[in-house]
């Protein structure tokens, strides 16, 4: 299998999602944001840090550039595209993904480890999850308070587009176990074809108990195939 | 124009620093000419007050591989590994807007590593506030805290251990010291030496702005109460730009284009050419019309005093600059030959073919003035603090009051601003003790902590500069490293003052004492003077940060305990030391007498011992005892976990006060199962190593028999209070 990790300037996670995604076997390339081509891939993967500064609204910039215009095309073809943190961002901002990130409720830069569960495990990037499986991962952004439309949260629900929820370790989602405000405690979601992942939680950095946990690894076995 | 008295003053010159330079250049200097003096004769450039103590320090050693004079220090980790490392402060700009203040001071230390070829893997900060009550505390911690996040979160490297502290002495000057940590292969070091003539002078980066102007002059002066108006000589800080020439360096740094390579910190594109002519004995030259500028009309003075940041010089070897350029240009980068290396031994400065300035180098280096300042032995404290004499405290209510402390608190409050994880290589945070960086894909590891013991420093500056090196070795031997060598941030008051000048002379000979003992050598670091404000000066602070290596990372060892029934040990010999204590500070306001004395010989030994236990995989749990005794160490295992204690009341207690609260040094708590006793003994007996079993962890509680007893989770939530009412 194939993955693309795109590089914007002033990406900072991109090394480790490639760590990640070698270590489950993917064959991954470096994709670098004025490329006009995206090399063949099964997974395109949007990573974390601070494109462009972030200086204007987060992701904007990245959502206008020249490579975002070839991962859209992907997009809509059906590839997998996963967005994670600033991805998640980025995604929202190029419309594949409904909805926006605003600044955390604390209005601080939140790093630390929080639980998520799995609300939705029926599709290529969570099979290897148990549905309302409690994950441990770690978060680390400024703005992670998701908000979307009602008529768009109404159609998250009714379809079941909701990857994770931020909960407590005994699961219950509740408003004390919700870092940044976010709107019904997501953590991540999909497109209506279940094609795309935007998530602020960084499961590239709970694949080595050394470090972390293994918490994230299934969502990369469960892309490759 | 002729320079007028009040020039030179503005400058901060001294007249007869003035006369000096008329000598040195056999005429009156030109504006441009005095602003690059005073550019680099300031304290902060020229370490003309420091010079003659430094070179005290041990900087030679096995394990170094650059000592001070580069942009940074460089160890020697093994295989064909090497670290560099560096901290520095940013005390004034961090005062007067703390945010950018801080984020500079970030930004400035990681060019420093970066400059030598290192990746940067892991950033540190030890930050000193005003007293929680002072009304400009809340907002400066607030702006401090956020402009370091903001500054490392968004360049991409975690921010892994520091101290947030507080104390009245830094009311109307705080103190901000990042440290920066970096690792590079032995064989790809890069120094700021020039050497060879006529090669090309490369500006990268940033375009020059009339941001920082004097920002270095502005760090050698004390504050006043206008200080408030310097605020334009603080720059402004683009982590974001900074990123992109991160990595356009370490791509160009590949192969073998670049001869030397400097960044532009304080003073600029001053300090930067000065440097790299003077250590390779060489003149430069350069064109001021071609160096990329930001704003319109920006004379010769602005361009070579201006402090923008995120910018570097370059000598390039011949015919690379096409293929150089073509990195920056990728980065969407600056990159403009500006100059080129001579024979002249001079600085000369260009501006549309006309000389604005000729100054021999020598005249801004080796010839700058050096001064052995006038300084007096600290007058020791004879008080012995009479706990009988005190108001009668409850054990429990002074433990309470330590724990729920701004100085003692849990400071999650603080470090989740910062990302402490990304790069996916922090084994462990630093919490307590030190943190433990993983070189990448390696099975080895680093361990970095930074202390500082500014109230020990105060009361007896010898034994202060002593003890603050063994705290921060001790830091580094709680999580199984090995420590190798430090860099040390001197914050002290004004130089003239002879005696704030014996404070200084007297902790550097105690910081020599023991690096020497230790062979833990000083490989960079950086003196800030001048820090207090209107003739109040700050407690003197030196801060030491150390780095360790864990050459087997198998089990990474922290300070939290790990299961009920183990056997707790206290390693060192408690003799019950108050004075000078978290203690009698926290809860009496009581600042007198002397600081505990460290032995080194002991220091070395128990640490010693202690590393082969850890080796050895005895131990569970380690961790130091420092600042609030054996009883706050024992909180500081429990908290946060499910694992509390049972301590049996010591045989031969004469006073629990001063058993539990004592600062005696050079001890450690280790944490042991029962089967593994016999072993751990033996290794302790066989060094002659005092210890004694003072109780087991238990489930749940935390219990000094006799004492205390407390649920953990409710001692847990007294440490969390003062962070969660701010």
């Amino acid at each position: 299998m194939n993955s693309s990790v795109i590089v914007f300037p002033g990406s900072n996670c991109d090394r480790d999602i490639a760590v990640a995604l070698e270590k489950v076997q993917f064959k991954n390339k470096m994709v670098w944001h004025k490329d006009t081509e995206l090399p063949k891939s099964d997974l395109i993967v949007i990573p974390g840090g601070f494109s462009y500064g972030d200086y204007l609204r987060s992701g904007a910039i990245a959502g206008k550039s020249t490579i975002i215009s070839e991962v859209i095309k992907a997009a809509n073809k059906g590839c997998l595209i996963l967005g994670i943190c600033n991805g998640f961002q980025i995604l929202t901002e190029t419309g594949l993904l409904k909805g926006v990130l605003l600044r955390n409720k604390n209005l601080r830069f939140i790093n630390k480890n929080v639980n998520i569960k799995v609300i939705n495990n029926n599709s290529k990037f969570l099979k290897n999850y148990k549905k309302d499986q409690i994950l441990e991962m770690n978060i680390a952004h400024n703005e992670g308070n998701y908000f979307t439309s009602s008529d768009h949260l109404k159609e998250l629900n009714d379809k079941n587009l909701i990857a994770f929820k931020y909960c407590r370790s005994d699961g219950d989602v509740n408003s004390i176990s919700n870092p940044n405000g976010s709107i019904e405690n997501i953590a991540g979601i999909f497109n209506s074809n279940k094609n795309i992942l935007g998530m602020m939680p960084h499961p590239e950095r709970m694949i080595d108990n050394l470090i972390s946990n293994t918490d994230g690894i299934n969502l990369f076995t469960s892309l490759i195939k | 124009m002729k320079i007028s008295n009040q020039v030179i003053e503005s400058h901060g010159l001294k007249l007869d620093e003035f006369s000096l330079i008329k000598k040195l250049l056999k005429r009156e200097p030109n504006l441009l000419e005095l602003g690059i003096f005073s550019a680099m004769w300031n304290e902060h450039c020229s370490y003309k007050s420091s010079r003659k103590h430094l070179k005290n320090l041990p900087t030679k050693g096995k394990q170094v591989i650059q000592g001070p004079g580069e942009n940074a220090g460089v160890i020697d980790i093994g295989g064909d590994d090497a670290i560099v490392f560096k901290i520095e402060s940013h005390n004034h700009p961090s005062y007067i807007e703390p945010y950018q203040g801080a984020a500079t001071g970030v930004g400035g230390i990681l060019r420093d590593v970066f400059t030598m070829g290192a990746r940067p893997i892991a950033l540190l900060n030890s930050i000193h506030f005003g007293s929680p009550k002072f009304f400009k505390t809340k907002s400066l911690l607030n702006g401090v805290v956020s402009g370091i996040g903001g500054y490392g979160n968004c360049i991409g490297i975690p921010t892994v251990a520091g101290e947030t502290k507080f104390n009245a002495t830094y009311n109307e000057n705080i103190l901000v010291n990042a440290m920066a940590v970096g690792h590079v292969k032995k064989n790809k070091i890069f120094y700021s030496k020039a050497k060879g003539l006529n090669k090309s002078v490369v500006y990268v980066g940033s375009k020059t702005g009339r941001d920082g102007i004097h920002g270095a002059s502005m760090a050698s002066a004390e504050f006043d109460e206008n200080s408030e108006e310097k605020k334009p000589t603080v720059q402004v800080g683009d982590p974001f730009t900074e990123k992109l020439l991160m990595e356009a360096c370490l791509e160009l740094m590949k192969d073998n284009s670049i001869i030397s390579i400097q960044d532009m910190g304080a003073a600029g594109l001053t300090s930067s050419s000065v440097e790299m002519a003077s250590k390779g004995e060489l003149g430069i030259e350069l064109n001021l019309e071609k160096v990329p500028c930001r704003e319109e009309n920006m004379s010769p003075y602005e361009m070579m005093l201006s402090e923008s940041q995120e910018r570097m010089l370059i000598i390039l070897e011949d015919g690379k600059e096409e293929n150089a350029k073509k990195i920056f240009d990728k980065w969407d980068l600056d990159f403009v030959v500006i100059g080129k290396t001579t024979d002249s031994n001079k600085l000369v400065l260009k501006y549309n073919n006309a000389i604005k300035a000729e100054i021999p180098i020598s005249a801004l280096s080796s010839k700058a003035p050096i001064y052995d300042r006038k300084w007096i032995k600290k007058k020791l404290p004879k008080i012995k603090v009479d706990l009988k004499k005190l108001k009668k405290v409850k054990f429990e209510d002074a433990l309470i009051k330590i724990l729920s402390s701004a100085n003692y608190s849990n400071k999650s409050w603080v470090t989740e601003q910062y990302d402490q994880m990304v790069m996916c290589d922090t084994v462990k945070q630093s919490g307590a003790d030190a943190a433990i960086i993983r070189i990448h894909n390696k099975k080895k590891a680093i361990a970095v902590s930074v202390d500082s013991s500014a109230n020990y420093c105060k009361a007896h500056p010898i034994s202060g500069g002593k003890q603050v090196v063994c705290e921060n070795w001790r830091n580094l031997i709680s999580v199984g490293s090995k420590p190798l060598a430090i860099t040390n941030c001197l914050n002290f008051g004004n130089p003239e003052n002879p005696e704030i000048m014996g404070e200084f002379a007297e902790c550097l000979k105690g910081i020599k004492e023991s690096c020497e003992f230790l062979n833990f050598p000083v490989v960079s670091g950086n003196v800030s003077f001048y820090n207090g404000t209107n003739n109040k000066n700050i407690n003197p602070t030196p801060v030491i940060g150390g780095v360790g290596l864990i050459s087997k990372l198998d089990n990474p060892i922290n300070h939290k305990f790990k299961k009920e029934n183990n056997l707790i040990i206290l390693v060192g010999k408690t003799f019950g030391h108050l004075e000078q204590s978290a203690f009698l500070e926290e809860v009496y306001s009581n600042i007198d007498g002397l600081p505990p004395e460290v032995n080194l010989v002991n220091e070395k030994n128990n640490g010693e011992g202690i590393l082969e236990i850890i080796n050895k995989e005895l131990a569970k749990s380690v961790h130091d005892i420092s600042s609030g005794g054996l009883v706050v160490a024992l909180a500081e295992m429990s908290m946060g976990t499910d694992f509390g204690v049972k301590i049996d009341r010591p045989k031969k207690l004469t006073n629990s006060i001063k058993y539990f609260f004592g600062e005696d040094q050079s001890r450690y708590i280790v944490e042991i199962e029962k089967n593994n006793l016999e072993k751990t003994a033996k290794i302790l007996k066989k060094n002659n190593i005092f210890f004694e079993i003072i109780g087991t962890t238990q489930m749940k509680y935390f219990e000094i028999q006799g004492e205390f007893k407390s649920d953990i989770k409710e001692l847990y939530k007294i440490n969390n209070q003062w962070y969660n009412n701010f």
